[in-house]
């Protein structure tokens, strides 16, 4: 294994040092064979992306284990983990090993699979979840993401169930009855659009219920993608109770909202909604206080002929890895402690995931991503590193450019561009 | 000129009353013995119609043939759309044909300015879901102008199924372009409550059907589908027409001067009693009749023809 010394380097942009990368730690210094001048760079332990879709098995024309891998990558990350709405659903032992196992062939990123809930994604029957968590894939976070777990007793079910090896239950909060035929945020831009809404209370009112499930049993609760200001709200009081609650934002609620869909692009096209300019700055404000713990992309590749259509036939999601940390450099500017917890400490945190989000002091894993925060970038769909193309950031100019990325050590990537 | 007119946001003023003076010029025609102008020969015109609606589309028909454009009548049944081929395919397929013109009808919102991005020609958004229906609301204003001599300062009730209607969200704009007063009417299920944010900020919003009739010059009664109570959006056709729908008593309360419309196809006895439908007071075969001559002049002026 070749070692690294990274000349000059900010640890959260702190005064510049030296870092060396050795036999996979960080090293106390001496020699290395290879030297990356640092200067102005910026080290973040490599970031953890607790929902991504990577489509492998079933949609292999959008995104495969290795290309959402090197797109994980490529935007600093070094652990992400995949949703389970794949085709098969992972919902057995043996999907969520076939997605471990590709994640660990391609040799990118720790790609650790989330198990489905529910059977086959219905809603109906739990999953084998022990199996899934007894598995080589060592699974710890469940999901239905895409759906909603709606009915109340399941989702009670669900969440005691996994307390018997620590799981953790992530949903989707969407009351499936208020969105029905849902097409973007119920509010003047739909109205106008003549557009069935996607209301702000049908994410609310599921985050409501599952609280006080959670408190009730006393389980651990993850709320995916909360894109409201009443949500934050619920949220919050929640937290205050002592309710073991955690929250994700991702990337695009924090910065883009619902006039955009006045486009007719499909590329704005997204579950949840993009919502107002008032939700996002509410967003914003519960990043910097905590009561959303963590940034995550919900990257969702689609291939062309799903986006290149009418909206209402258009699937919902935009791509999100490689764009992530810069649109968070947009968002928060330069506070790296604050982005080292929200992007990396935390998700690996509520993960349980080990080695990851660690300090980067001597002895601890070389896992970390090197910043370079003076760099702007026009961001290009045909540079981008996933199979898919649908990113709402075309022609957008951000702040902050990857230059590397270490797993254990390896380089990943190197001078902004992917080690294999 | 506008190159499309996908929504009526598309016309100002100026525009607007450009092609409802031109559809009188239109309508002129339609009483000679030889209705055909040799306008657009040589253009081709395709009617791309995603959803059963043989009215505007015999309008848009008439339309282009009267100004000698060719018809090429482009139906999603027992085409190549039905196959599954996507509106980009399809768009690609008119432009590679030489369209000078889509008319197109969608169930989707935003279909015709995903299709103006794919063709060279003009586009024309003749319904698209539940966003508008441009066309509809000039032949409308069209028959107001007609009936009442002007547009600017007229009251209009809008009543009905607001939050569904295409030809509410396009009347609402181009009546409010040109100086009318909009007032949205109908149960608070189907009026969205920020409609006049939405639309334009001097809508006013009324649940009370009665109290709003006697100050009106224009009632625009919207056609209700049944399938809406199955929904919960009221609790039965019987408890809408009584609260909503227009019969003989409350025609009654409305100026002497006031006209009743209806953009088609009415349920009797729903939305509006048969009584008021074949009243003096109704414009509604008018109102086909104008569309003609609207659909005239919006073709003849986007395809390049001087006033």
């Amino acid at each position: 294994m070749r070692s690294y010394l990274l000349k000059g380097v900010s640890l959260l942009g702190q005064p510049a040092q030296d870092l060396v990368v050795r036999d996979g730690v960080i090293a106390e210094g001496g020699k290395a064979d290879e030297t990356i001048d640092a200067e102005g760079l910026v080290a973040l332990p490599g970031l953890v992306d607790l929902h991504t879709h990577l489509r492998e098995p079933g949609r292999e024309d959008a995104e495969t284990v290795e290309t959402g891998s090197r797109a994980a990558a490529l935007g600093g990350y070094t652990a992400v983990f995949a949703m389970a709405n794949t085709s098969p659903v992972a919902d057995t032992a043996g999907v969520v090993e076939q997605v471990w196992r590709l994640g660990r062939e391609a040799g990118l990123v720790d790609v650790q699979p989330i198990g489905a809930v529910t059977v086959g994604l219905a809603g109906k029957q739990l999953a084998e979840l022990g199996a899934m968590a007894t598995s080589a894939a060592n699974v710890r976070i469940f999901s239905d993401d895409g759906n909603c777990v709606a009915d109340p007793r399941l989702m009670r079910r669900a969440l005691e169930y996994v307390k018997a090896f620590d799981g953790i239950i992530a949903q989707h909060a969407e009351e499936p009855r208020l969105t029905e035929g849902a097409q973007m945020h119920e509010g003047e831009v739909s109205t106008r659009l003549g557009r069935t809404g996607w209301p702000a209370v049908a994410e609310e009112a599921i985050i409501a219920r599952d609280v006080l499930l959670a408190e009730h049993v006393g389980s651990r609760l993850h709320v995916c993608h909360v894109s409201t200001a009443g949500s934050v709200e619920v949220l919050r009081q929640a937290k205050a109770r002592g309710v073991r609650v955690t929250a994700e934002v991702t990337p695009h609620h924090l910065l883009l909202t619902d006039e955009l869909a006045a486009s007719y692009d499909p590329v704005y096209k997204v579950n949840p909604p993009l919502r107002t300019a008032a939700d996002v700055q509410a967003l914003r404000q519960a990043l910097i206080d905590g009561v959303i713990d963590i940034v995550a992309t919900d990257h969702a590749p689609h291939a062309v002929q799903d986006k290149e259509c009418e909206w209402a036939y258009a699937r919902p999601g935009m791509v999100g890895l490689e764009t992530a940390l810069p649109v968070v450099l947009s968002v928060l500017g330069e506070q790296w402690k604050l982005i080292a917890e929200r992007m990396s400490r935390t998700p690996a945190r509520i993960a349980g995931l080990s080695g990851h989000g660690t300090d980067l002091s001597a002895g601890s894993p070389a896992s970390l991503t090197l910043v370079d925060p003076s760099a702007r970038r026009v961001v290009d769909p045909s540079g981008l590193a996933s199979l898919s193309r649908n990113t709402p950031y075309a022609g957008t100019t951000l702040p902050g450019r990857i230059v590397a990325t270490f797993l254990r050590g390896e380089p990943t990537v190197l001078d902004g561009k992917a080690v294999k | 000129m506008i190159k499309h007119l996908r929504s009526a946001a598309d016309l100002d003023a100026e525009t607007a009353t450009l092609i409802l003076d031109t559809a009188g010029e239109m309508a002129a025609l339609a009483g000679r013995e030889v209705k055909k102008l040799p306008t657009l020969r040589g253009r081709t015109v395709v009617n791309l119609f995603y959803e059963d609606s043989t009215r505007t589309r015999i309008s848009f028909e008439a339309a282009a043939k009267r100004l000698s454009a060719d018809v090429i009548n482009f139906s999603a049944k027992g085409s190549s759309v039905s196959k599954g081929e996507s509106l980009k395919d399809t768009a690609l397929t008119l432009q590679a044909m030489g369209a000078d013109a889509v008319v197109i009808r969608h169930p989707a919102s935003g279909a015709p300015h995903r299709l103006a991005s794919w063709v060279d020609g003009s586009v024309i958004n003749a319904g698209d879901g539940t966003h508008e229906h441009p066309t509809q609301a000039l032949l409308d204003a069209y028959t107001m102008r007609s009936r009442l001599g002007k547009i600017d300062g007229l009251k209009v009730a809008i009543v009905g199924d607001v939050l569904h209607s295409r030809v509410a969200r396009s009347n609402v704009l181009l009546l409010t372009t040109l100086g009318a007063e909009i007032t949205l009417v109908g149960p608070p299920t189907l009026i969205p409550v920020d409609i006049a944010a939405a639309l334009s900020p001097q809508t006013k919003v009324s649940y009370d059907l009665d109290s709003v009739l006697p100050d009106m010059d224009v009632v625009m009664m919207l056609r209700v589908q049944t399938e809406r109570m199955q929904d919960s959006y009221f609790p039965s056709a019987r408890e809408y027409s009584r609260r909503y729908g227009l019969d003989a008593p409350r025609m009654r309360r409305l100026p002497e001067h006031a006209i009743v419309m209806h953009p088609g196809p009415m349920n009797r006895g729903m939305e509006i009693a048969p009584e008021v439908a074949d009243s003096s007071r109704s414009t509604i075969v008018e109102q086909v009749a104008n569309g003609v001559s609207a659909r005239m002049a919006v073709l003849y002026l986007l395809l390049g023809g001087k006033a």
